[in-house]
């Protein structure tokens, strides 16, 4: 297959529309949903754009995610994949190692779990209502609502004082600012893994009711280990749901009929919230999947040591899957999107998330009939320089 | 519909669980499925099937005249 058509691609990371992903990719999607592309290092290897060639390659046991294995799709991805090899990153290891620690995490993350944490949810989130009412508008609805409330959420979970998350907040962007030199990264992956090391030791000294203390009383991960899923945990908690929260709820403010519509049916929280997942799919830059051995998928063969893109953001946009892709529609049944994933690696948190955006969004419309965008929207700076993409400030008055 | 399930395979992610919470649930230690309804209701049928499709791991299946 060496005709023009499918001369290797480039993954594309400029968007025409900030709420659209790049439209090569549609134009290729049509084409091929499965095409040659050519990474950051020179490695000709593949891009999944359809719905079903995704799901196939992140569902099939032949594919590796060890960061050793993978080739970097994107240049600033060079600097991540030497980061990401630490003890306990389980999200980047393969069976058995892999499958040794989520058995000792999903337990804590199970739907009826979470929805235990609903009250205290529910809690924090008029906390930060109120503190926004007295704060007065306008606010930057980023940093008075939406990155507490994760913030919160997984620091209680996972027993980390509040009282530091400037500190770790500070980390955890600098590690997914992909602008940021490989020497600041590495730094701020330091900081945290020095900060959480010092946490699991007292809590070893003096356990509490919490996930890393749970963790250590299972007695089958050693500091280290618990260290790094920590770390992990506490990146992914805070980056993800805050960017949702956003970015969601500028999506909503651009979006006046669905805005409306949710408004007046609070039970549409629900498919909102999977509709909002299916058409912002922040984890915009794609999941890699490297082959172990020869694998047929779409009738191409993608040969072992090949790596794969996976573009969720287009494949959540696939016609053959989402009926009228492009148009966002709080009542469409979204559920199967793959902006969590899909597969062994799909995440951990997922339910938790989607409790926090299920009480978040209403509530926010609740409390602020009147809320708007306190900048025209062709103003809000959207995170296209970062791993996961959203907003970096949303002023909104009400 | 008969429903089968290999804790083995899945990766607790509850999805099936927030699809059809009636039949599925998850273990409290690790998180895997349990399938609280291995024969469902009719009425239920759909919604496993959904259940089944979005299940990331593909650790669960159904035969259909068992
Ligand atoms: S959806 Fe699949 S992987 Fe997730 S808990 Fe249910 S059976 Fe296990």
């Amino acid at each position: 297959m060496t005709n023009a058509m499918h001369e290797p691609v480039t993954f594309p990371v400029t968007r025409e529309h900030p709420l659209d992903p790049p439209q090569d990719f549609t134009r290729w999607r049509e084409d091929a949903p499965l095409r040659p592309m050519l990474f950051a290092d020179g490695h000709v290897g593949w891009l999944a754009t359809g719905y079903a060639a995704s799901r196939a390659v992140l569902a099939d046991p032949r594919f590796s995610n060890d960061v050793q294995v993978t080739h970097p799709p994107i240049p600033q991805r060079i600097r991540q994949q030497t980061l990401a090899k630490f003890p306990g990153f389980f999200l980047r290891e393969d069976p058995p190692e892999h499958t040794r620690f989520r058995r000792l995490l999903t337990g804590q993350f199970t739907v009826r779990r979470m929805r235990l944490l609903e009250p205290r949810i529910e809690k924090i989130t008029s906390d930060r209502l109120d503190a926004m009412e007295r704060e007065g508008s306008p606010v930057d609805l980023v940093q008075s609502f939406a990155l507490p409330i994760p913030s919160l959420v997984i620091c209680e979970l996972l027993g980390v004082p509040y009282s530091d998350h400037d500190r770790f907040q500070r980390d955890s962007s600098a590690l997914l600012n992909l602008d940021n030199s490989i020497e600041r990264a590495r730094e701020a992956m330091e900081s945290l893994l020095d900060y959480v090391r010092g946490l699991v030791a007292r809590k070893r000294e003096e356990p509490g009711d919490d996930l890393i203390s749970g963790l250590i009383a299972t007695g089958k991960l050693t500091d280290v280990e618990i260290t790094g899923a920590s770390v992990l945990m506490l990146v992914a908690g805070h980056e993800t749901t805050a960017n949702m929260l956003a970015l969601g709820t500028y999506t909503l403010l651009r979006n006046p009929a669905q805005l409306a519509a949710l408004r007046a049916d609070p039970s549409l929280a629900e498919p909102a919230v999977e509709e909002l997942l299916r058409y912002l799919t922040i984890v915009h830059l794609g999941p890699v999947r490297t082959a172990t051995e020869d694998v047929e998928i779409e009738g191409r063969t993608i040969r072992a040591g090949q790596s794969v893109t996976v573009s969720l953001s287009a494949a959540n946009r696939d016609p053959g899957r989402f009926g009228d892709p492009d148009s966002l529609d709080i009542t469409r049944q979204a559920t199967g999107h793959l902006a969590f994933g899909h597969g062994i690696h799909q995440c951990l948190g997922q339910q938790l998330a989607r409790i926090e955006m299920r009480i978040g969004y209403p509530a926010l419309l609740g409390r602020f009939p009147g809320l708007r965008l306190a900048t025209p929207g062709e103003e809000v700076a959207m995170r296209s320089n970062m791993a996961i993409y959203g907003v970096h400030r949303l002023p909104v008055a009400w | 519909m008969r429903i089968k399930a290999d804790t083995e395979v899945c990766i607790g992610a509850g999805m099936c669980v927030f699809t059809a919470g009636d039949v599925f649930d998850q273990d409290e230690d690790e998180g895997t499925v349990v399938v609280l309804l291995p024969e469902p209701p009719p009425d239920r049928h759909a919604a496993v099937r959904r259940a089944v499709q979005v299940c990331p791991s593909g650790a669960l299946s159904i035969s259909e005249n068992a």
